[in-house]
């Protein structure tokens, strides 16, 4: 591709549809020009190309796209678990080159080790980064208290349901306090009721606790019902094609989904998301 | 709920509760009654052909053997278990380091595994007589055709276990920054002791066999020693009675293996 036809825009400060702009001293996360490029059998695939966002302190922001739109390379990228081939991820204004303690990260799959209790599961991040277990006890009973999993410190994983699995999990994300919670399509692998709870229980979570939130899904309503601004990715190469400004106000209801705006956020980031797909068929048709 | 309906399900978890113990009864009496019949039958016909007792002692021989030799067959049982036990500890604590060091190694790994291989496929019972005449014949070329024979399962499934950590835990874990030894004590090796007693129970099977197969090319003690010259001297009722306890002994090991793997993984055993 050539440059031209690279982001046709900014799409961070200098956006017009965000209020205001981000002040430096606000910035959590910044991403400068990241590319990322795979070799793989069939050649080289583009998985990132110039991907440029920030976001303040305490921001919610979610990233939806189809699958092969690189939100989750990007979202490793920043947790420091691969590297871009280009561009810089920073926290804190510092680049990140190893993953940092000040990052929590909740992934797909709640990822508890089977042989710990939920106790023992969520204070692993302390025994490793060698903190205070005293201290990270009572931290993890409280967040416990918080996800509503008072009673069940000692149960194994396998005893939990999946919803609960995952509210474990986030505890663990949580337990060494960072500022920055990247979520790795968190509540994708659960059923429909369970997911929309979690949901607004991060959100509680995040009332209590602020937190700077990178949220990676595929569903639109889930984004838009959560961040306070959605970006919108495509595929091949993966790119951002649009941040969309949520503006309902919080707390979130689940009746905000049935609101003409709502509706109208869901339509347009769809919208852009059809179009970047649209896009990518018409090249491949070319070719 | 009302009271009555709450009874109602109390009776229906009684009921459940109480199939559950008839099944199991009926699990564990059935293999024994097959037995039984078995060796009734065996009692049976043995008596009814007149089979001579050194060419098919009857159980009933066999159990007077057992009664009348129960001293000797003590002694060559403490031999024979002795043996075992020493060989299949000394596999563990060989096994598991190597397999350690392969995992962590590629080049290692490359050197060994075709070396290993090549060890596995030589027939035990080959090697038994080159140890003999190496060392002799007490009690350590026995130990080691048991630490041969059992080495292999348990090094393979150690270094499989120890390979298995799943993709997102190794993230998880990375993005922790842990060191090397955090992540194999934390992770790694609770991950693998499922496997690495999958190992344990192949190999305790196999460390019997190779204290026999040891103790038949040559040796003055020992079950397999004792089946060897009392065939040879006709007395095969004794030879009977120490086969059946070589394989009781075989079984029970192979049990105490599996019930330190239910304290050691709990987690894997629930499964």
């Amino acid at each position: 591709m050539p440059a031209s036809v690279r982001q046709p825009k900014e799409p961070f400060d200098a956006s017009p549809r965000m209020s205001g702009t981000v002040n430096a001293a606000m910035e959590k996360i910044t991403l400068q020009g990241i590319h990322k490029a795979y070799l793989t059998s069939s050649g080289r695939t583009v998985a990132l190309q110039d991907v440029n966002l920030k976001v303040a302190n305490d921001e919610f922001v979610a990233l939806v796209g189809p699958s092969g739109c690189g939100k989750s390379t990007l979202l490793r990228i920043i947790s420091a678990l691969i590297r871009p081939s280009r561009g810089t991820a920073s926290i804190n204004n510092a680049p990140v080159l190893s993953p940092s303690r000040d990052v929590g990260i909740v992934f797909q799959q709640a990822v508890l080790l089977p042989w710990r209790s939920v106790l023992d599961n969520v204070l692993l991040p302390a025994e490793i980064l060698g903190l205070d277990i005293k201290k990270a006890r009572e931290r993890a009973y409280q967040l416990l208290e918080m996800v509503h999993l008072t009673g069940f410190e000692a149960r194994r994983p396998n005893e939990l349901s999946g919803g609960m699995q995952q509210r474990a999990a986030i505890c663990r994300a949580l337990i060494h306090s960072p500022s920055v919670l990247l979520m790795d399509e968190p509540f994708a692998a659960l059923d429909a009721m369970t997911r929309e709870e979690l949901g607004f229980e991060l959100l509680r979570i995040w009332t209590i606790e602020k937190k700077t939130i990178i949220f990676v899904t595929h569903n639109i309503p889930e984004a838009i019902l959560l961040a306070d601004r959605v970006v919108a990715m495509s595929p091949r190469p993966g790119r951002i094609s649009e941040i969309v400004k949520i503006d309902l106000p919080r707390p979130r209801t689940l009746d905000m989904q049935f609101t003409q705006k709502f509706k109208g956020y869901s339509d347009r980031v769809r919208a852009v998301i059809d179009q970047g797909q649209e896009k990518q068929h018409k090249k491949r048709g070319d070719e | 709920m009302t009271d009555e309906s709450l009874s109602l399900v109390d009776d229906a978890i009684e009921h459940e509760v109480i199939n559950d113990r008839r099944s199991w009864l009926k699990e564990s009496l059935a293999p024994l009654l097959t037995f039984a019949t078995l060796v009734a039958l065996w009692e049976f016909a043995a008596d009814y052909f007149g089979i001579p007792a050194w060419l098919l002692p009857s159980p009933s021989t066999i159990a007077v053997a057992f009664v009348e030799w129960r001293g000797e067959l003590w002694n060559h049982s403490l031999t024979t278990l002795y043996e075992t036990i020493v060989g299949f500890a000394l596999s563990i604590g060989l096994a598991v380091p190597l397999a350690v060091a392969v995992v962590y190694s590629p080049f290692l790994r490359k050197c060994i595994y075709p070396i290993l291989l090549a060890l596995q496929s030589v027939p035990k019972v080959a090697i038994a007589p080159l140890l003999a005449l190496w060392i002799g014949f007490g009690a350590l070329p026995k130990i080691i055709v048991v630490f041969l024979v059992c080495f292999f399962p348990i090094i393979v499934a150690t270094a499989t276990g120890l390979a298995s950590v799943p993709g997102p835990v190794m993230d998880l874990i990375r993005s922790l920054s842990a060191n090397q030894l955090q992540t194999f004590i934390k992770i790694r090796f609770p991950t693998a002791m499922p496997h690495i007693f999958v190992g344990l129970k192949i190999a305790i099977t196999f460390a019997v066999i190779g204290a026999v197969i040891g103790e038949f090319v040559g040796s003055e003690s020992g079950l397999g020693y004792l089946i060897l010259v009392s065939s040879s001297q006709a007395r095969t009722p004794v030879a009977f009675a120490a086969l059946a306890i070589l394989t009781i002994m075989s079984i029970v090991l192979y049990y105490i293996v599996e019930f330190i793997e239910r304290l050691a993984v709990p987690w894997a055993a629930n499964n």
